[in-house]
């Protein structure tokens, strides 16, 4: 009798989840691997809400609309097809977890209610009161759950993932994995691999929004072993994160919206209580320099002037990198009222209550639209992704697939708000029907793969653990990463310069030597929480490296990715029509002809390897730039 | 110097007796547990100059909504991320959960919440993860904000932990799985399969083992009515009963 098929799927939050049910309910053995149990994922998260058109708050919204705001909003580097699916899709996928059980806040006649979000004009984000990404998760666990009483999916939580094994034909047949209690490394069988192991904030250390297990380790891991990662360039910063020294938490845009204004104080050296400065001592930057928007600048914008306050003008307060986000002139009552959510969060993480102190806040990285490199296969009756391709969410290694934040896939050099819990469930779902079309068409017998192929490798992954646990350098991996993040924020963010990602390189050469010479200060060898994020920061310093090299290669601004010298913005009061205006079209379609494509970043000895791959453009052609006037 | 200072209930592995030490690092304004843990694990140096190995503990979102990081600080079960040290006596007093098997030092292994959750259907039964073509049936405003409160469980454990029927030997299932039953129930096609929910929770290890102490609620961080959930439920067992009695089904 033939042995059922298995798939292991790595990643328990909403990409993995949702990969794990399709992939269960086709009829597939399902192994669940996590870093811990699967329903604390990083997903619980995400406050905000999903995307998905409903068109029931009277404004004609469309999915063609929703499709376009996505493509725009990427600057039109994301494969069109793709997207046009996930648009078209996203109803029906939200109806799902409605089914599932999700508390989706209501209107008054009982219909899931809509919130505007940024980038867009209609609303279109559907939302579970202040935990949306928490309510969504919750519902993939819960049906997890029940197909796991049903014996269709096994859990290995407290599982790290170390490695893939490749078979003669570099054919992906499975996985090593550590126990992360016992330490003890195993290798498990697999005739398919789903890699959701989301996304990579924490190469940007505690300058992040980002949970400890957005490391991108295990994105890197596969890539060393030849999987390509893609756009990783683009890194959507946030700018007005709570600062912390644990982690940089998200305050949401509604703080600006409602009248919050930014602002430094002219003296950085100033060391008056930020109350006591009078109006005369404040510089308000973002009102200055963008005299109609203010305050209300997009997301991008405010980043980068936040940017040139604190690195080019040296005005951060106190010297330091941050500057104020002010409520305190608003009347109490109503920023309570409007801005609750918030407000309690940071009386909860900061002690101190915004009503009456200004909030000090800086960009923190915050989405990595980038990630592994995936495949789809275009369905030319639609225009769209072809439903149930065993191409779809591919990797280049055969075998491997990858959905969630740690693909490529949907965003483009920029994501849209509310769009991502959208990508990772609807990426999760389409991955595991692909997987299960994959399975479907394998004739081979996963036993064939001979013995010492799993052996070995298992051998490998000990060596490496082995060689930490006794090195006796002078580094501290915790001292490194937070040298990281402070390296790769203010050298490969926001605002990018050729000569600093050079000099970035090279030092991320330097730390990544440095971090061979590790001190774990730590003989227990039970749960020893070190030697797991020793080798989550190698990779992460290695994933750095792939980051500014793909940043250097790519001569332009667009979305995320900024270097000023090559900026090209549309000329004052010009219009459609106008010659400057059409000056400017034609400088802009010049630079999609030479830039308009994805940048690949395979391994190699030397370091990332750099190639481009055109991008399907057949749903929406780039002939209007973005415009946000 | 201005310090911080921290007694540690510290365990090498599930079967080494506990000891404790105590650590201090400099006083820095805003410090959460989470954060001031940080800093001593990147230095596990005692206050007697000790160079000891890190202390192990579990965070993930470090914002309150994942659950890792429950531990008792100052004797009270609570989130290490979201309690700020200011707001503390000190020397503050680490200790895990004594609910649950200590792993090391402050991580414990709470599987056990997650199979109390299938031992009481802790799920919607749907036909599959797939597009039925048409929309889900409607829930007003009212019936949303009650069950949005339960939604937000985050089974982190803290309520277990102040339960006093809830315990290491036995068997009931805890206040955080009785109120998903009554989340689950509330449920317009989840309703369809309350009878079962209900029978898991009238068996042993159910709701009868609750002595109505109401220590739960007092200490759940995200303000769960745990005890308006528990009576709601006494309310529909009592239903159910008569139903099984009458000999009818659903
Ligand atoms: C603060 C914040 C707010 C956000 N708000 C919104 C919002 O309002 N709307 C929106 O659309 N998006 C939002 N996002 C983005 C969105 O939350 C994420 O993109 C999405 O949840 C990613 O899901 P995922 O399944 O890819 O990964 P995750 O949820 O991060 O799950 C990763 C999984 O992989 C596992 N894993 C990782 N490495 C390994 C390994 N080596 N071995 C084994 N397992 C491993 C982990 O255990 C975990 O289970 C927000 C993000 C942040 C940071
Ligand atoms: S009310 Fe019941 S569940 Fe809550 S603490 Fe008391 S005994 Fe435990
Ligand atoms: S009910 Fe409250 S205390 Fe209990 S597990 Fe859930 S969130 Fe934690
Ligand atoms: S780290 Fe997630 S709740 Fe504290």
């Amino acid at each position: 009798m033939k042995r059922p098929r298995k798939v292991i799927i790595i990643g328990g939050g909403l990409g993995g989840l949702w990969s794990a049910l399709r992939v269960a309910e086709a009829g597939f053995q399902v192994d669940l691997f996590s870093l811990f149990e699967v329903k604390r994922s990083h997903s619980v998260c995400a406050q905000g809400g999903i995307n998905a058109c409903f068109d029931t708050k009277g404004e004609r919204d469309s999915i063609w609309q929703h499709t376009v705001d996505t493509l725009k909003g990427g600057a039109y580097l994301a494969n069109q097809p793709p997207v046009k699916s996930m648009c078209e899709e996203a109803p029906g996928l939200i109806h799902t977890f409605e089914r599932m059980g999700v508390t989706f806040s209501r209107t008054a006649e009982g219909l899931m209610d809509l919130r505007l979000f940024g980038g867009v004009k209609n609303r279109r984000t559907v939302f579970a009161g202040a935990s949306t990404g928490q309510q969504l998760l919750y519902g993939v666990d819960q049906e997890v759950r029940r197909q796991e009483s049903l014996g269709r999916i096994r859990k290995f939580e407290w599982w790290e993932f170390l490695s893939l094994v490749l078979d003669g034909q570099d054919t992906c047949k499975g996985i090593t994995a550590m126990n992360l209690r016992t330490l003890e490394i195993k290798s498990f069988r697999a005739d398919a691999v789903i890699l959701a192991t989301g996304g990579m904030g924490q190469t940007y250390g505690h300058r992040s929004t980002n949970s400890t297990n957005s490391t991108g380790a295990a994105a890197c891991r596969v890539y060393q072993q030849g999987a390509w990662l893609a756009n990783t360039e683009f890194f959507q910063f946030h700018p007005t994160a709570m600062l912390g020294d644990d982690k940089t938490r998200l305050m949401s845009e509604a703080a600006r919206g409602e009248g919050g204004r930014i602002w430094v104080p002219q003296d950085p050296e100033d060391t008056r209580r930020p109350t006591e400065i009078p109006e005369q001592d404040r510089f308000y930057f973002l009102e200055s320099w963008f005299p109609s928007y203010g305050n209300t600048v997009p997301r991008d914008v405010a980043s980068r002037a936040i940017w040139r306050v604190v690195h080019e003008m040296k005005m951060g307060v106190g010297g330091e990198h941050k500057v104020y986000l002010d409520l305190t002139h608003l009347n109490p009552g109503f920023i309570e009222q409007r801005l609750h959510a918030i407000l309690d969060i940071y009386r909860k993480f900061h002690g101190a209550d915004p009503v009456h102190e200004p909030m000090e806040i800086y960009p923190s990285a915050h989405y990595a639209m980038g990630g592994l490199w995936v495949d789809f296969e275009k369905d030319e009756s639609s225009g769209g992704m072809k439903p149930g391709s065993q191409r779809n969410h591919a990797t280049n290694i055969p075998g491997l697939y990858a959905c969630g934040e740690c693909d490529y896939g949907y965003h483009g050099a920029n994501r849209l708000g509310a769009n991502s819990l959208l990508s990772a469930s609807f990426s999760g779902r389409v991955a595991g029907e692909a997987v299960a079309a994959y399975l479907k068409g394998l004739q081979d017998d996963l036993q064939s793969v001979p013995e010492y192929k799993y052996l070995n490798e298992v051998a490998r992954q000990q060596a490496i653990n082995q060689t930490l646990m006794e090195s006796r350098g002078e580094e501290n991996p915790y001292a490194l990463h937070h040298e990281l993040g402070e390296l790769m924020s203010s050298r490969v963010g926001v605002v990018r310069d050729n000569d600093v990602l050079r000099q970035a390189i090279d030092d991320l050469s330097e730390l990544e030597e440095r971090s061979l010479h590790i001190n774990l200060q730590e003989t227990n060898s039970w749960s020893n929480q070190g030697l797991a994020y020793t080798r989550q920061l190698q990779e992460m310093i290695r994933l750095g490296r792939v980051i500014a090299v793909s940043a250097l290669a790519r001569d332009e601004c667009r979305g995320a990715h900024y270097k000023p010298t090559l900026d090209l913005t549309i000329p004052e009061n010009t219009y459609p029509g106008d010659p400057a205006y059409e000056k400017y079209r034609e400088a802009w379609k010049q630079q999609n002809k030479d830039w308009l494509k994805t940048t690949i970043a395979s391994a190699s000895e030397t370091g990332p390897k750099i190639s481009y791959q055109p991008v399907d453009l057949s749903v929406l052609p780039p002939e209007e730039p973005r415009d946000y006037r | 110097m201005k310090t911080i200072d921290f007694q540690i209930r510290r365990q090498d592995d599930p079967y080494s007796p506990p000891y404790w030490q105590s650590f201090s690092i400099p006083y820095r304004k805003g410090h959460n547990v989470v954060s001031a843990l940080m800093v001593i694990r990147e230095n596990p140096i005692t206050q007697e100059g000790h160079h000891v190995d890190p202390v192990a503990w579990e965070f993930n979102c470090m914002e309150e909504v994942c659950g890792a990081c429950s531990m008792v600080i100052n004797g009270r079960p609570r989130q290490a991320c979201s309690t700020l040290v200011d707001t503390l006596t000190q020397p503050i007093r680490l200790e895990p959960l004594s609910k649950f098997p200590v792993i090391r030092d402050l991580m414990v292994d709470r599987s056990r919440i997650f199979s109390d959750l299938k031992k009481v259907r802790a799920w919607i039964e749907i036909d599959g993860a797939w597009d039925i073509h048409q929309g889900a049936p409607r829930v007003s405003p009212e019936a949303w904000k009650e069950n949005y409160l339960y939604s937000r469980c985050m089974s982190c454990g803290c309520c277990m932990e102040a339960c006093p029927q809830y315990g290491e030997t036995e068997d009931f299932v805890g206040p955080a799985s009785l109120a998903a039953v009554r989340l689950m129930n509330a449920h317009p096609t989840g309703q369809y399969h309350k009878a079962q929910r209900l029978h898991a929770i009238m068996a042993e290890g159910g709701l009868s083992d609750c002595g109505n102490a109401q220590n739960c609620v007092r200490v759940c961080p995200k303000e769960i009515p745990l005890t308006t959930a528990i009576g709601e439920l006494g309310r529909q067992v009592t239903l159910q009963m008569m139903k099984d009695l009458l000999g009818k089904s659903e």
